[in-house]
This record gives C-alpha cells, structure tokens and sequence, in this order.
C-alpha cells in the first residue's frame, strides 16, 4: 500500500480528511512489518490483533491520531513481550505500561510491535541480540548499528514513520546515522526512564527515529516532560517543538571540533560532514572553532561508569521474580549463578564483570572516581564551548554501516564506534543524528547536532534548515512497497 | 597490572555468575585490553576536580521530586507473581538457601 513510507503529518492529515482511515494506514504497516521481516528480522514481536483493534477505536482529532510506531524491546508496553533481546527476561510480559507509552496511546499513536536490540541495549551492531541480528535495509549484510538498530531498520525500510529506542552511549543516534534516518538523543531528563529497562541510568534516555526532523519533533512534544514515576525528570516546561521549526539560521553560531575530525574517521564520511557544514556557512550561520579537551578520554570515561551502573541494574535479574530460571540447581546461590550463566550473552557478561571490577574493593578509586572526575572535566569542556556556539557539529559514527561479524570478536574495536556519540550522555545533553548523503557504496552517512541543556528546539531548527536545503530523499533496496 | 584469569574468576563470583572454563579463556585477555585502554585516564590530574555524581541537569538538581505520602494502588498480589518462575501460595519460591 501507499501508505508506508509516509511522514506522520501527511498520514495524520490523510486520516483527519477522512482520505485514508486509521485501520489502514496499520494495517500496512503491519503487514510490511511481517513481510520484510524475514529479511531484516527486526521485530522481536509483531502485534497484528492488537495493533488492527486499536485501530479500529482511534480518535482522529488526537494528534497522533492512528500512526504505527514501534517500540524498541527494552521499553515496557503492556500485553506485548519486553526481552530486552535476552534470553534471561525471553516472553516477559510487563504488567504496566511505561510512562512514553502511556502518552503515545493517548495522543492516538498505535504499537504495532516490538523491535530487535543489542542484549539489554549493550552493543553497537545488534548482533549481541540472543535472536539473531538486524540487517541493515541498505545492505543486509551488513549491520544496522546498534543498540536500537530494529527500530533503525524498521523506520528506514518504510514500515512505520517512527520508532522509540534508548540511548545510553549512542544507541539511537548511531543506528540512525548508519540506516540513512533523524535520530534524536534528549536531554537527560528530558523523558521518562519509567518502563525503560534499566541500563545505565545516569546515562539512559529515551530518544526518537524518524525520517523527518519534524515527525521526531512531534513524537517528542508528546512524550516529553515531568514523570512523578521518574525523579531523573526534570521540571522544564515542554516547548512545542514542532512549530518552531522553521525560519532562517542566519548568524546562528556552529562550533566545529576540529580536532575531531582527525585520526580513526572514514574519508568519504569526513567530505560528507565537512559538506554539511559548508552548506551551514552558506544558510548563512557562521561557523566558530571549538576546542574539547576531554573528549579523546570519553570512551574510557563511558565504559567505566556504563559498566559500574550496569553491574549493579542487572543484578535484579537473578531467577526469582520473572524471565529465566536454570534448572537442575538445588541451591538458592547455585540458581543465581546457573541463571546468569545461561540467561545472559557473552557482552553482557563481559559488561557486569568489568562494572564490578572497577567497583570492587581497591579499584573505586581509581576507575570509577576517576571517570566521575573526568566526567566532570567533559562537562566544563561543552560548558565553555556553547558560551561559543549554539550547536556543535560532528560526524554521528567514524564509518558507514560495517560488515555482519566484522568487529564481534573484538570488543575494545567495536567500542570505539561509540567515539563522537557517548560524550552526550556523559555531558546529559541532547544529540540528533542527521542524514546527508551516501558513500560511494550507497550507505548512509549522518552528521550529529549537540547542544546546551534544553536545546532541542535550536537543533530541530538547525535540521530542519539542513534538511529543507539538502533533502535526504534516497530510499533503501530493501523498503515496503 | 594486567587482569588474569584468577581476577575474572573472583569478579564472577562477586556478579554471582558461574563462568565455563572456556568463557575465562575469551574474556580474561578482552577484559585485560579494556582495562589497559581505560587506564590512559591516568594521564590526566584530577586531584582539584570534583567527582560528577550523575547525569543530572542543574534544572533536574532542582526539580523537586517529593511526593505526598499517601497511598496509591500498586501491582496487587497476583498481578506482581504472574511472570514468576516458581510462584507458591502467594509467594516467590526459591532453591533451599541453607
């Protein structure tokens, strides 16, 4: 059907006309969903029967009156599975909704399924999901990015207009970048963490693909704003984003990294970048030299406190209140161990264990004050750069989508992916990835937009101007009808 | 000092993970490369710099998270068991712990 591929204002006005009923423009998405599955194999849960019912009730005057989306597995929806991508929650069925999903139902927006991720959000390829990887759209032997990169897959590939996934290092910016679509990091705060399984949870926030700036404007203005469920939330008042889009960026300040732009990037992904901001000088924003110190140390810094945060929120998984229990241990200490062993994967192993070295008697000090003390540096490094600049500019991944088990058994290589995304989340400011252009083996190339606290509307404006005057409209082989 | 196999061993056990013997042969060298990459924040002096204490905005600082202490509904006891491996008689069931 026509449908698929469309933006959520030109379905929503589709459905307000009455041109198009919300029952069908599902309908196509679901089935899109089932078909180009077994392709991408980005769906963990497809929820036809649900998804078609609810349908069926919309109220067209909602603002996201009967637009599919769907939900990257780690965050809960009730009566739909949440795995998380692991063996050790497999069909946990959550009893509540969380509090993103809670607002995406009553502004009319239908859950068609759930999407594929890296094993609780940990990975940078999908190919840590204990049910098989996602396939990039573009090529499908080659990775989506990760950790959300079913929901990268889903939203590039046509088969709805916007997904939800979670960013933790650069778990949505990085698949957006690497599947040709918007992907928004918030502010810290900025969302509920309420039903979003828990990663890192100074790091964690829920973001936003879409293939528009303003689609993702528009599911954020939704789901944005202050959780009594969540005390991480902030009381900031939520801008309509959506409408503030427009108008030109004449003399808006970008910072430019250069130092960034060095060793470890991709050629063709650099002439990319570089062109963007070229087309920015010549929307007539001036374009200001930044300095960031700190951010060569970034990684490091990021695998210390993700790792310290993650051993301790994955310890609840332990065989006693839901998902897996080992059989054959006879023995309440001898169950935790089996269930651990067998339910969780190699990088989550990997993970727990490095969070408790670097916490554990003797080593506090050294590894884990130290990356809060480093932290700390990175953010005064952004303070002073944004009292230069309205948004900073830098490529969103070092290279373009990489080859299915090209770099799994190298752990350190695939945590470097993470180089220009994981200085947000350590900062708790927002980051939205942008596409600009293909590589010369048609992949996707994105750019990445970071700002101040609460800076969302300037990078939404930014993008959009980006987007008016260099319109990404490539579509990839793989892409519902 | 490089991570070795007895290192991981002991940080297994502390995460109440049973590791095969062949998982300590992967994970104790990949384990000992991350550590060694992350230790080049030695480099840096941080003796005058004030630990971050999380990921919070200074509006989140401020944002007053206090409740009223009243009551509300919650999961119900059925509801909260339902996805329980072992669920008995309105408990969680467990292996015997001694």
């Amino acid at each position: 059907m026509a449908d698929n591929g469309k933006t959520i204002s030109e379905l929503a006005s589709g459905i307000k006309s009455g041109e198009i009923t919300a029952r069908a423009v599902v309908e196509s998405s679901v089935a899109a969903a089932e078909k180009l599955n077994e392709t991408l194999n980005a769906f963990l849960e497809i929820d036809r029967d649900g998804a078609t019912k609810r349908a069926a009730t919309i109220d067209s005057t909602s603002p996201l009156a009967g637009i599919p989306i769907a939900i990257k597995d780690n965050i809960c929806v009730q009566g739909m599975q949440t795995s998380c991508g692991s063996r050790i929650l497999g069909d946990y069925h959550p009893p509540y909704n969380a509090t993103v999903i809670d607002r995406l139902l009553s502004a009319g927006a239908v859950v068609i399924g759930k999407t594929n991720c890296d094993e609780f959000a940990m990975g940078s390829s999908n190919e840590n999901s204990a049910f098989g990887a996602v396939k990039n759209p573009w090529d499908t032997s080659r990775v989506p990015g990760g950790s959300s990169g079913g929901s990268a897959a889903a939203v590039a590939a046509g088969i709805v207009p916007v997904a939800l996934g979670s960013d933790t290092g650069g778990s949505v910016r990085q698949p957006a970048s690497l599947c040709g679509v918007v992907g928004l990091k918030p502010t810290y705060g900025r969302n509920s963490r309420y039903g979003l399984v828990a990663f890192a949870s100074s790091l964690d926030q829920v973001g936003i693909f879409a293939r528009t700036t303003e689609d993702v404007a528009r599911v954020l203005e939704i789901i944005a704003g202050r959780d009594l469920h969540d005390a991480t939330t902030a009381d900031v008042p939520v801008p309509d984003y959506a409408s503030q889009l427009s108008g030109d960026i004449k003399g808006a300040r970008l910072g430019f990294p250069k130092a960034l732009f060095g060793e470890g990037l991709d050629a063709e992904v650099r002439a990319s970048v570089e062109a963007a901001v070229n087309v920015y000088r010549d929307l007539g924003a001036e374009i200001v030299e930044v300095e960031l110190p700190h951010a060569q140390y970034s990684i490091a810094v990021y695998y210390i406190i993700a790792t310290a945060e993650a051993s301790s929120n994955l310890a609840r998984f332990d065989g006693v209140r839901y998902g897996f229990r080992a059989e054959d241990a006879p023995e309440l200490r001898q169950m935790y161990r089996k269930t651990r062993e067998e339910g969780f994967g190699p990088e989550v192993k990997r993970r727990i264990m490095l969070g408790t070295y670097v916490l554990s008697a003797g080593y506090y000090d050294a590894y884990y004050r130290k990356a809060q003390q480093v932290r700390s540096l990175l953010k005064q490094d952004f303070q002073k750069a944004f009292e230069r600049c309205d948004a900073i500019i830098t490529p969103t991944s070092p290279t373009p989508a990489f080859l299915l088990g090209e770099k799994v058994d190298d752990p350190l290589a695939m945590y470097l992916n993470d180089v220009y995304t994981v200085t947000a989340n350590l900062a708790g400011i927002p980051g939205l990835s942008v596409p600009c252009g293909l590589s010369a083996g048609r992949l996707p190339i994105g750019f990445q937009l970071l700002g101040g606290y609460w800076s969302e509307p300037t990078l939404f404006k930014l993008a959009h101007a980006y987007e008016t005057a260099q319109p990404f409209t490539e579509r990839p082989p793989v892409h519902a009808d | 000092m490089p991570i070795t196999e007895v290192d991981v061993e002991k940080v297994a056990q502390l995460a109440h993970m049973e590791i095969t013997p062949d998982e300590l042969k992967i994970f104790a060298p990949q384990m000992a490369d991350i550590v060694a990459y992350v230790e080049q924040l030695n480099a840096l002096d941080t003796a005058d710099v004030q630990p971050s204490l999380g990921g919070l905005t200074p509006e989140g600082e401020t944002t007053d998270s206090a409740r009223e202490d009243t009551t509300a509904p919650s999961l119900g006891q059925k509801t909260a068991l339902a996805e329980a491996p072992d669920a008995a008689s309105g408990h969680f069931r467990v292996p015997k712990v001694l």
